[in-house]
């Protein structure tokens, strides 16, 4: 029997902070707080334990260590003073797999209109698995989605599915 | 016997290897077939050549073409959930062990009972089903329908859940080519050469098309191609992966068969690509017409170009006396397979009054006699061909000669399949001089920047014989021929078929024009022509040819039908993919919601998530369980799994503003600190939504919706945001999942959370509709003074991965308190005995919150809210609105859910008048009596009126009307 295209791997969420706010005008005082660099469209970076993703024109999302979430929220807030501007924390919410191997951009494909092949290694896509909606990136040896909780059982069923052993993307 | 004229040629057969013998089984009888073979041909190879019968005069039927054009030789495969209706015998790949049977005839194949149909024929003209089972009315419901069905249909359903997988993936390219024939290949070659990234889709296991089968160094000249392109990094390559359609934004649906006959692989069985195409480039070849003679469906009697793929391919010839009947060169390619594999050609018979051309001459060199300017006016034989009688084909068909044979080649020319590029509005021309409806490739679908998206390419754009790569001869021109002979008689015309599937003659379609039929897509519907499972792939052009001939008008200004999607059959399960079983539909769950399980919950799907209806005990019914926990409630204290409540943040300095627009009441003006009762209308005045808001900071609101509204509301705000008030500084979020919710209910309420410890939550500190934050236990928490059921409530929400913990605790903690876990039954059961409307119960779309009484939470002050105006207008404003009441059943029995109150007469339909409609309907466990709410006319004006409710199969329900508040109408019970 083949091997499974990829593993599946529940993780511990880790601290999530949503921002909202006109990144043009509070860039850098976003920036500063978070410790990172805005990213680009459809980009995120990282350093350390922390994450930054673009999630919409005015839309980031901090990860970080949950330890860390109330100071950084305090942080955000503190540097977006004056300005229009939402900074939530959203860590537990949310649900997060590792999918790793060689076949675990196939078996995402399966289930998430994204072009893995043309991803960047530092891309993120807000997207969908199947009927529910995520946010996917390159991790080491894979991909790292991000969902909704109430879901998580809903997207191990399907990525499971989707990486079972024997069902490549590989013409034949 | 006439059937037993097919047969295996002793060499030859390019796609069999005759070492391995495979095999299966045909309506119970044990066959053979080789590696390679289709179904088809294996049936051939075994003698056996009929394989259906039609479909409404059960004609006994053989193959007529080899591949997913083919309209006859349609089988059921497989056993119970595997069973398939309908598969095509032609495009079905024989495996080891397959069972499979033929359809549309009882008792057997031989010996058919409904062919008697066929000796009917007269009584079944075009639009036979019209013009018969038009009266009496009520007739064709129950009697005609019900026959009809159960003698029609060609496969049957299967009845068994289907065993196999099946998934769906989304695959990307710049450019798709669709076809692996020649010209697709070379497509390939050409866009890879430019840098992109090219896949090519070919639905056969073959690479190649025609090429091999009908040039001298054909298949050579495909290896070349493969083998370039296999080298080249940026192609992708393909096989048994079928285009079904192409939609708008180069979206490309192509099922890929993975396992489909074999299906133990543990594999998907098939897979549906969902491809994103920069562009694509139909490379789908052309398909053979067959002619219109008397007899034409006789097994035996194929296209010119399966007889040579069954010769060439899989080494079976359907005859050893095969006449060839033709309009155009390319059938002579026929005559010389059949002669080279050792066969008799008695004859060519070509409808044109000459023949000199490069082909033609081949076949008199080989010493056939070829007889032009002639056609065949009929063919002898039932269940197999015996012989052709030959006449003129200018004539009516008087017979020169009758010659035996036992097979027949037909071509009547060749049509491009245009079915992607119609898909998507790429039009046609006619094209007079091949004779065929082609790409105009000045017409192309078009993509998103307005430039075409699809390009045809090969004989699929009209270039028939692709000589450039192919290196064919010469042909001459062909001759248009739509019925043999051209003056054939009436008589005759009723045995010249067009859609063989679905019996549709030459006759018919004559017709449906002379009773007036123009538009060719109302002939199809009147006739059928073309709307059996193969959407008269090899019927069409003839079809609406002979309409043309009919109404004496040019072929373009007839027209064709509409390409739909998909190009063959998809099985329902590739739709499906993997949304079944457990993932059907994702089923959201609450972080209570294991041990809701454990503790017996029966769910209630609410949206997508599961919620605790009760928690039955024991053997407990679930009333007695409702009753209990509703007892429990208002004797000391319960908890409800409000988790799923929809909390949306709304904040920025618009905030206020805004959410007075969404609200009917005020909500700028809620203190902080303080939460208020608020509806939610639609632009037409409906009420679609309450809850509660809490005003968390001078900026900040956290909306409560409902458990089904979360989604809904959170769109709704973003709709009017991001499309009417784009410059309102407002951002919302859907925090519905941040948050495990508890509704802790009952006098023993503060009772059990003090326990907890961490927060104040005396009346003084957190008076009814407040909220206070803080820690309970721990936890940090945010408590609201709420109440839903009338009694003394604190809904509390701490983080999602904290909620169990929680609930435990106040299990833990209360147990000499009798706390009760309580469903969403008991709170609905509470909220009807306080006379709380539900949305969804008291709601239906057409009721506004005037309607409920619930004018109070309207503001008169605002000078706008979303459905203000709406409300405003006179039929909003009748007083004859039905308002909102409570119900007391006058002889104890609960009265029906949505019954309706009857008044006095009929109306126009002669229904009873009504006056009224029950909206909430319980039996009280408080009260120990049956209550009810309703819509009534006049209502509230009418207070001690007695009501007859309606009562399907029992006596109807008299009730009085009262107050909606049935319980503590004084509300101090919220006070604890």
């Amino acid at each position: 029997m083949a091997e499974a295209l990829a593993t599946i791997t529940e993780i511990a969420t880790p601290g999530m902070i949503q921002i909202r706010a006109d990144l043009d005008r509070a860039g850098d005082a976003i920036a500063e707080a978070a410790g990172l660099a805005i990213p680009a469209q459809t980009r995120f970076s990282a350093a350390g334990d922390r994450w930054l993703g673009w999630m919409s024109p005015d839309e980031l999302l901090l990860i970080l260590p949950r330890a860390d979430v109330a100071e950084a929220v305090a942080a955000l807030n503190d540097a977006l003073t004056g300005e229009h501007a939402l900074v939530l924390d959203v860590s537990d919410m949310r649900a997060g797999f590792d999918v790793i191997g060689n076949g675990a951009g196939e078996a995402l494909a399966k289930l998430a209109p994204v072009d893995f092949a043309r991803l960047a290694g530092d891309g993120v896509r807000r997207t969908r698995l199947a009927q529910v909606s995520c946010a996917i990136w390159p991790v080491g040896g894979g991909y790292r989605v991000v969902g909704f909780r109430s879901v998580a059982d809903y997207m191990r069923g399907l990525l499971q599915g989707a990486a079972r052993p024997g069902t490549t993307l590989a013409p034949r | 016997m006439s059937d037993n004229h097919s047969f295996r040629l002793a060499t030859g057969g390019r796609l069999i290897d005759r070492a391995y013998q495979v095999p299966f089984r045909f309506d119970g009888r044990q066959m053979r077939g080789l590696e390679g073979d289709t179904l088809a041909s294996a049936l051939l190879a075994n003698g056996q050549l009929m394989m259906g019968r039609s479909f409404k005069y059960h004609r006994p039927r053989g193959p007529i073409a080899s591949g997913a054009e083919e309209p006859n030789a349609l089988l059921g495969l497989g056993r119970g959930g595997r069973f398939e209706p309908n598969q095509r015998a032609t495009t079905t790949p024989v495996v080891a062990g397959m069972v499979t049977s033929s359809q549309n005839c009882w008792p057997s194949l031989n010996a058919d009972i409904g062919a008697v149909n066929n000796w009917l024929w007269r009584f079944f003209p075009a639009g036979f089903y019209y013009k018969t089972f038009m009266q009496p009315r009520g007739a064709w419901k129950h009697l005609f329908e019900p026959v009809i069905r159960r003698s029609a249909g060609l496969g049957k359903a299967p009845t068994e859940a289907d065993p196999d997988k099946y998934e769906q993936a989304y695959g990307f390219a710049d450019v798709v080519v669709v076809g692996g024939g020649i010209a697709g290949l070379a497509a390939a070659r050409d866009a890879a050469a430019e840098g992109k990234q090219v896949l090519v889709l070919e639905q056969n296991p073959h690479w190649g098309g025609r090429t091999p089968t009908d040039h001298a160094d054909g298949q050579g000249r495909v290896d070349a191609l493969l083998a370039e392109l296999r080298a080249l990094p940026n192609v992708t390559l393909r096989r048994n992966t079928m285009a079904t359609g192409l939609y708008d934004h180069g979206y490309l649906l192509a099922r890929e068969a993975l396992a489909d006959h074999d299906p133990n692989q543990g594999i998907p069985r098939q897979r549906l690509w969902r491809i994103r195409a920069g562009h694509v480039i139909t490379a789908t070849g052309a398909l053979e017409r067959p002619l219109a003679f008397a007899g034409n469906d006789v097994p035996g009697v194929m296209l010119a170009s399966a007889v040579r793929d069954f010769i060439g391919d899989y080494a079976v010839a359907p005859g050893r006396r095969i006449v060839v009947v033709t309009n155009n060169d390319d059938a002579y390619r026929t005559a010389l397979a059949a002669l080279d594999a050792g066969l008799e050609v008695p004859v060519v018979i070509d409808a044109r009054s000459t023949a000199d051309g490069d082909l033609p001459q081949a076949v008199r060199a080989r010493g056939v006699r070829v007889l032009t300017g002639s056609g065949i006016a009929g063919v002898k034989g039932y269940r197999g061909v015996e012989a052709v009688k030959i006449c003129d084909q200018t004539g009516s068909g008087d017979v020169r000669e009758t010659v035996e044979a036992d097979a027949v080649a037909m071509s009547g020319g060749w049509s491009p399949v245009v079915h992607l590029w119609s898909h998507c509005g790429g039009k046609l021309n006619w094209n007079a001089d091949s004779v065929f409806f082609a790409p105009d490739p000045a017409r192309p679908p078009l993509g998103a920047d307005g430039k075409g998206m699809a390009s045809a390419t090969g004989a699929a754009a009209g270039d028939l014989r692709v000589a450039a790569l192919t290196g064919a001869v010469q042909e001459r021109s062909l001759l248009p021929v739509w019925v043999m002979p051209e003056h054939a008689t009436r008589k005759a015309r009723f045995k010249m078929w067009l859609d063989f599937q679905n019996d549709v003659k030459v006759s018919d379609v004559e017709l449906a024009a002379q009773e007036g039929y123009e538009s060719v897509e109302h002939t199809k519907r009147y006739t059928t022509l073309g709307m059996a499972t193969d959407q008269g792939k090899v019927s069409n052009i003839n079809g609406l040819a002979v309409l043309s001939k009919a109404l004496s008008q040019a072929i373009p200004a007839t027209g064709t039908t509409t390409f739909r999607p998909p190009y063959t059959p998809l099985t329902l399960g590739t739709i499906a993919g993997e949304a079944r079983g457990e993932i059907f539909q994702p089923l959201r769950k609450t972080p209570m919601h294991d041990w809701n399980e454990r503790h017996g919950a029966h769910w209630e799907p609410v949206g997508h998530w599961r919620r605790a209806y009760c928690y039955p005990k024991g053997g407990e019914s679930h009333a007695a369980a409702v009753a209990r926990e509703i007892r429990a409630v208002r004797a000391s204290v319960g908890t409800l799994d409000a988790s799923t409540l929809g909390k949306i943040i709304v904040k920025g300095p618009d905030a206020g503003k805004f959410l007075d627009m969404m609200y009917t009441n005020m909500m700028s003006t809620l203190p902080v600190g303080k939460c208020r009762y608020g509806l939610i209308c639609s632009e037409n005045g409906f009420l679609t939504d309450d809850g509660v808001a809490a005003r968390l900071s001078d900026d900040t609101w956290l909306v409560h919706t409902t458990t089904g509204g979360a989604d809904r509301i959170h769109g709704h705000f973003e709709d009017w945001l991001q499309c009417e008030w784009w410059d309102w500084k407002v951002y919302t979020a859907n925090v519905t999942e941040q948050w495990a919710q508890v509704a802790v209910v009952g006098p023993q309420a503060r009772t059990l959370l003090e326990r907890l410890g961490g927060m104040d939550l005396s009346p003084e500190a957190l008076p009814f509709m407040g909220w206070a934050e803080g820690e309970l236990a721990g936890i940090p928490a945010r408590v609201y003074r709420i109440s839903f059921s009338g009694e003394l409530s604190f809904e509390v929400a701490v983080p999602a991965n904290r909620g169990l913990e929680l609930w435990e605790k106040l299990h833990d903690l209360g147990r000499d308190l009798d706390v009760t876990p309580y469903g969403t039954e008991a709170m609905h059961v509470m909220r009807a005995e306080k006379g709380f409307i539900m949305i969804g119960d008291e709601t239906d779309g057409t009721v506004i919150p005037q309607d409920l009484g619930l004018n109070w939470a309207i503001s008169k002050k605002k000078a706008d809210y979303i459905g203000k105006r709406a409300q405003e207008r006179s039929h909003m404003t009748d007083p004859n609105r039905w308002k909102l009441v409570g119900l007391e059943s006058l002889d104890g029995r609960v009265i029906p859910d949505g019954a309706y109150a009857v008044a006095s007469g009929r109306n126009g339909n002669h229904q009873r008048n009504t006056q009224g409609r029950v909206t909430s309907t319980y039996f009280s466990p408080t009260l120990n009596k049956p209550i009810a709410m309703a819509l009534v006319l006049n209502g509230p004006d009418r207070m001690g009126d007695i009501l007859e409710f309606t009562n399907p199969g029992g006596e109807p329900v008299k009730a009085r009307i009262c107050d909606p508040v049935f319980y503590d109408k004084e509300g101090t019970r919220a006070n604890g």
